[in-house]
């Protein structure tokens, strides 16, 4: 498992990629990977490409970044999730609550 | 015998000259630089003496009876065939055209009476020089053709193995028209299809960079894991990202596989398409127009494993839509001008099409009408797939299922955990691995791996540890959760969990029910009273209501410190 992070040219979208099974193991690397990154950031973007699997305290941590970017306003989008990890997010209903795109 | 000094390896020369005085001064001359000399006196005997002695080089005169120094020199030239036998004349003529009819009829050179010592030595220095030189560049172009009939051989051969690996592709099924030279896996291109076990297929077009034996080496690895992998239910991204790391791994610096794979669903009527390097494919609309699949990755084999990207895009395609890939040889292929025939012609050549594989006859017809009269150096790879109905590709479908019931598939398995392991040890991808062994399983690892994992988490964490999950209901909750898991399990005691595995086939051999016991040394909870639920936006607590989700049953013993659920799958 490891999570990098990418800010965009001017500075206002973050993209946080998770390598490997999203759990319990990487909340403090998730949790640094948007609080390290200071201000001016209004977009966040989770890049699950090279994501395998996503387990109920993942889950739990994008809520918590969800609340961290703004919470009802918060604008983060989850991309490129392969079909394990798009059917957790989809049973857990997080369509509701996030930007998904495949 | 004393020789002068400076000359070179002796020869064996034959002198022709009718004029007796000539030829003695000439031996003496000869002999002296340690030369073997052989003497004729006119043309017929120095032919004579070439077939029958062979000398390396001849000294003619060019006027002489019974046959005249030109004669002679035509055929001693015949005679000597592919070597190099330098021929020249002694003569007292000086006239320009004389001279020039003796380098007519193959002479090399001239030597003018009377016969000056140096001269002779130096020119025969020189000729012997390109003599050798001669040599050897016929030795490099003997070995040069053996090298090549044995790489044809070798390659011949090469290409039966790679048939022997390759065949079981379903590049023949109804859907599918291809395009591919027989020998073009030996200019870098390779083409396979194969069914999914789940329905649907994975198409793979790629074109190496450079010729012959690097591509045909990564060629064979490379079909093995689409067709292996394919087989086995991976995924498009798997496949990609095993292809790449093995390709990177054997192939050296320079070489690499520009490729599109596709991942064909008939059901869902969705094409995932990966594109590195090759040019741009199209889907065909049925409404005349095309979309198109641009390259958005690096070619595999380039990048290293944490950088690849097996990212997809997703299209979908209606009933009777098309999708055309092509290597750069249809874009690159030129006339006979050295014109290229390019995009904008491909594009024109797919506007002219109709009926079902129209944009596939049309591009096809186009690359060989404008390469008419060319040598290809690249060769030219087209695949043309359709989107069909399901049902159209049974009968392919079936005889490809691979190895069915092969694997394990009705068996129990009891793994404990105490303490120190259980402290220090993640269980879930061993026993996750454990179940993707059952045939057909693996397209189900996500639930698998989401049923065993949650219920092992909850297991440990609320079981053993007594942790309470209301703990997570802030930022600042979660890490103190996390810390207080850390620091109780440092501290763990006669605590245990208990995985116990079992799985069973479906009669009509349709898939099978998993079922997953866990316990712990836990209390025990009730159920009824830590609420598990989707629908909130609560920070935890979603764990169990996912896997009831998930599973057609899941119980709790009395204790509540022992869940069963029962996950039924199929193979569709």
């Amino acid at each position: 498992m490891s999570i990098t992070t990418e800010r965009s040219g001017d500075g206002s979208e973050l993209t946080i990629r998770i390598e490997g099974r999203f759990d319990f193991s990487s909340h403090q690397a998730f949790r640094h990977a948007y609080e390290g990154e200071g201000q001016g950031i209004s977009q966040y973007v989770i890049d699950m490409r090279d994501t395998t699997y996503l387990d109920s305290s993942a889950l739990g941590m994008l809520l918590l970044l969800r609340d961290y970017a703004g919470g009802e306003k918060a604008d983060v989008r989850i991309v490129n999730c392969n079909g394990d990890v798009r059917r957790i997010l989809t049973v857990s209903n997080f369509e509701q609550l996030f930007q998904i795109d495949d | 015998m004393t020789t002068d000094a400076g000359s070179a390896t002796p020869l064996r020369i034959l002198i022709a000259d009718d004029n007796q005085t000539d030829r003695m001064i000439l031996n003496a001359i000869l002999t002296r630089q340690g030369h073997e000399v052989i003497m004729a006196e006119d043309g017929a005997q120095a032919v004579e003496a070439f077939e029958q002695q062979k000398p390396q080089m001849v000294l003619l005169d060019v006027l002489m009876p019974n046959m005249d120094g030109l004669e002679a020199a035509r055929r001693i030239k015949a005679a000597a065939g592919e070597d190099l036998v330098p021929i020249i004349f002694l003569t007292s003529l000086s006239d320009a055209e004389s001279l020039a009819s003796c380098l007519e009829v193959g002479g090399d050179d001239f030597l003018s009476k009377p016969y000056n010592r140096v001269i002779l030595r130096a020119k025969i220095n020189a000729f012997q020089r390109m003599r050798d030189l001669h040599q050897s560049l016929q030795q490099e172009r003997d070995r040069t053709d053996q090298r090549n009939h044995q790489m044809m051989r070798e390659q011949a051969l090469a290409r039966r193995v790679f048939d022997n690996i390759a065949d079981r592709g379903c590049l023949g099924a109804e859907n599918i028209r291809f395009e591919a030279s027989p020998m073009s896996i030996f200019n870098g291109d390779v083409l396979f299809a194969s069914p999914k076990p789940s329905g649907g297929m994975h198409l793979f077009v790629g074109d190496f960079t450079g010729h012959g034996l690097p591509a045909a080496i990564g060629a064979l690895p490379m079909s093995e894991i689409f067709y292996g992998m394919t087989a086995k239910g991976f995924a498009i991204g798997d496949i990609l990202r095993e292809i790449n790391r093995k390709l990177r791994n054997i192939l050296p610096t320079g070489f690499f596989c520009c490729a599109a794979m596709v991942d064909l669903n008939l059901r869902s009527g969705h094409a995932e398409v990966w594109n590195g390097g090759l040019p741009t494919a199209w889907i065909l609309r049925h409404d005349g127009t095309q979309d198109e699949l641009r390259s958005r990755h690096l070619p595999l084999g380039i990048l290293s494993a944490e950088r690849f990207s097996a990212a997809c895009e997703r299209h979908t395609l209606a009933l009777g839509e098309h999708m055309l890939l092509a290597t750069d040889g249809v874009i690159e292929s030129s006339n006979s001008e050295g014109e290229l025939f390019g995009e904008e012609r491909a594009i024109a050549a797919i506007n002219q099409r109709s009926g079902p594989y129209g944009g596939f006859e049309c591009l096809r017809e186009a690359v060989h009408r404008f390469g008419e009269g060319v040598v290809s150096e690249d060769d030219i790879t087209i695949l043309d797939l359709a989107m069909v109905p399901e049902s159209a590709l049974n009968t392919v479908e079936h005889e490809m299922l691979p190895d069915t019931g092969a694997g394990p598939e009705q068996w129990r398995l009891q793994y404990d955990l105490e303490d120190r392991t259980l402290a220090q040890f993640n269980p879930v991808p061993l026993l996750l691995h454990v179940c993707m062994d059952v045939p057909g399983l693996r397209l189900c690892s996500g639930d698998v791996y989401t049923i065993i994992g949650e219920l092992f988490t909850n297991a440990l964490e609320h079981g053993v540890l007594r942790l309470p999950s209301g703990l997570k209901d802030s930022p600042s909750g979660f890490t103190r959760y996390y810390s207080e898991r850390e620091r109780l399990l440092g501290q763990l005691a006669n605590g245990w969990v208990s995985i116990t595995l079992a799985h069973k086939p479906h009669e009509d051999g349709t898939g099978g029910t998993l079922l997953v016991t866990v316990a712990d040394s836990g209390p025990g909870f009730d159920p009824g009273e830590t609420a598990s639920s989707l629908d909130h936006e609560q920070l935890s607590g979603r764990g169990i209501a996912l896997v009831q989700t998930l599973c057609h049953d899941v119980r709790w013993n009395d204790t509540g410190n022992c869940v069963e659920a029962e996950y039924i799958w199929r193979a569709e």
